[in-house]
């Protein structure tokens, strides 16, 4: 028997409202104005109240859509006080295997993300703020570029916006291909025309960040929401979702679903809703085999009840099962799917995307690799298992532990060590019939 | 070298930073944009601008992937097989164009990353532009369509940079 959320089973469209309404011209400076854009920012300015503006953000509850989900109004109280400049920045570096939510935001929405951008600034004391957009998205760029030529034609970036004494620039700088610049420390040293490398913390970014100066990172989807939390309400927004999970998220769901897409939802329903309600079940009638509920980092979850039930709600989901909603992807399987195939694909790209600092993740996503291809190449070998976990071991002792223990400077180290203990915990017999252990021959 | 109109868009790029070191990767961008790959002399020129050495451009471009270190042909084809694209045909698209376009100079077809494209996978870009929902007869037809003029090529890294 499955359980219900007892909520409605569809999407509840806030910062994805108008892209899906005007899918032909939602990124125009015209549509967005004759759709309430801009408004919070006249608002704003005019109250000239930039502690009102925090207090609607700390009432919401916001936190982080880039996969750390850090309450951003506590971020923000973190500011060191009177050191300025300060900076605010926009990570649009989505790289995150299977995450193509932020994609649609800068390429449909791109103005909702800069009025966000000018309240923030304004709410933290910000007069210089960086939007870092994946080299690759070329599209996003044009448009956030061209919006924000229209932004500056109207008066609402440069000097003295609005009458307001408020002086403002946005500068757009381009990342070339390097998902490590991701993490927000990485970004930071990119930014600053360096190789994308995380820094030692602490100092966290707030206390010591761009040019060394305080610096605020923010996810897309996050400053693109701060507006409707104004307009809303701090406290209307809160009644979305549930428990410390409120209001909505962006989930792209992809694989062998019916019905692959981002879609905004209401934190709170289940996982079985969501996977069979909005994305249409499994394709072509297939059963589902296993799914990753928060990008590639983190613990699967396969076809059980006590999975599928599950609340989307970012404590929950960590306290009962130990993995995340992270990124916001969600990557579904279905029977056909050798779960070893997957974990080398997923295992290729840590060790591509490694920055090299930390031997434990320089060397040990290379052996994840290469022993990873072997076993979902038709060569395993009976103890390659086992060896899968003493060479996660150097990488995050006591692997099967969710969320993992992290023995490098950044996350990025013991994520594939997250596939390998799903193996193990749902898929030994399957990976050891594969290599040659059931048939006890050593090949 | 950089054109003239490129040199004065790299001073106004550079003026955009509090530290002129930070507009390293833009100057690349700009500078693949004009010659198709990252010369030695575009390094060069780019350290003078920042304010730093050739070795530091250098040391600074090769970490990224985007950055190509020799001529790479008239498009760029970048074909991904991360774990959506993986389950959907991704791979076969990547083997069959590599193996069409083997001996072909203008076509360089590369293995990429997750584009964020899953939701209409396979997915590949060419010169950075999106193509989703595709087979290998349907992508093969589209990189024909840019080799014939058919499609316009943003250039390799899209056109515009700063």
């Amino acid at each position: 028997m499955s359980v219900a959320s007892g909520k409605p089973i569809e999407e509840t469209r806030i910062v994805s409202r108008r892209l899906r309404d005007y899918p032909d011209d939602s990124h125009t400076i015209e549509r967005f104005m004759a759709t309430g854009g801009y408004e919070v920012l006249r608002d704003v300015l005019k109250a000239g109240d930039p502690s009102a503006i925090h207090a609607h953000v700390k009432a919401s509850g916001l936190r982080g859509r880039g996969g750390a989900n850090f309450p951003s109004a506590v971020k923000w109280e973190s500011l060191p006080a009177d050191v300025y400049p300060r900076y605010l920045v926009i990570n649009a570096d989505e790289g995150e295997p299977s995450t193509f939510k932020d994609r649609l935001l800068l390429e449909r929405d791109p103005h909702q993300l800069i009025e966000g951008v000018i309240v923030e600034s304004y709410a933290i004391g910000s007069t210089l703020a960086f939007i870092y957009i994946r080299g690759e998205f070329a599209l996003g760029y044009d448009r956030v570029m061209t919006a924000l030529e229209e932004a500056r034609a109207k008066g609402f970036i440069g000097k003295n916006i609005l009458g307001s004494g408020f002086d403002l620039e946005i500068v757009v700088h381009r990342g070339a291909g390097a998902y490590i610049c991701g993490e927000e420390s990485a970004l930071i040293e990119s930014l600053e025309g360096k190789r994308g490398m995380p820094r030692i913390k602490p100092p966290l970014p707030i206390h010591v960040g761009v040019y060394s100066k305080p610096t605020v990172v923010n996810n897309v989807e996050t400053a693109s929401t701060i507006p409707h939390i104004i307009r809303m309400g701090g406290e209307e927004y809160a009644k979305m979702g549930l428990n410390r999970s409120t209001g909505t998220r962006l989930a792209a769901i992809s694989g062998h679903v019916n019905k692959p897409g981002v879609y905004e939802l209401e934190f709170g329903l289940t996982l079985r809703e969501i996977i069979y309600g909005i994305a249409g079940g499994i394709r072509d009638d297939r059963e589902l085999k296993f799914f990753l509920p928060g990008g590639a980092s983190f613990q699967w979850l396969i076809n059980t009840d006590e999975h599928l039930d599950q609340i989307y709600d970012i404590d929950d989901i960590t306290a009962k099962l130990g993995t995340t909603l992270g990124s916001g992807a969600i990557m579904v399987y279905d029977e056909t799917t050798d779960p070893l195939l997957v974990a080398w694909r997923l295992a290729k790209f840590y060790a591509h995307e490694s920055c090299g600092k930390c031997t434990p993740c320089r060397e040990g996503t290379d052996w994840l690799e290469k022993i990873l291809y072997r076993m979902s190449h038709g060569e395993g070998r009976p103890d390659d298992m086992d060896m899968l976990l003493d060479v996660s071991r150097g990488m995050s002792p006591d692997v099967m532990r969710a969320p993992f223990t992290q023995t490098t400077i950044c996350p990025l180290g013991p994520s594939p060590v997250s596939a390998v203990a799903s193996l193990q915990k749902y898929f030994r017999a399957e990976v050891e019939a594969a290599c040659g252990v059931a048939a006890g021959v050593a090949r | 070298m950089f054109s003239d109109a490129n040199r004065r868009r790299a001073v106004e790029i550079v003026a955009q930073y509090p530290n002129p070191h930070s507009a390293i990767g833009p100057l690349a961008h700009l500078a693949q944009d004009q010659d198709g790959w990252l010369t030695l002399e575009a390094m060069e020129e780019i350290a003078e601008l920042c304010e730093t050495t050739p070795a530091d451009v250098q040391g600074v471009t090769s970490f990224y992937s985007m950055y190509k270190r020799r001529p790479c042909g008239k498009l760029v084809v970048s074909v991904c097989t991360n774990v959506t694209c993986l389950v959907v045909g991704g791979p076969e698209i990547l083997e069959h164009l590599e193996h069409h376009y083997a001996t072909d100079d203008d076509v360089w077809v590369e293995e990429v990353e997750c584009l964020a494209a899953c939701g209409l996978a396979p997915s590949m870009q060419v010169n950075y532009e999106f193509h989703e929902s595709l087979t290998p007869e349907s992508a093969e037809q589209i990189v024909d369509d840019y080799k014939a003029g058919r499609r316009t090529a943003r250039g390799v890294s899209g056109g515009r940079v700063a």
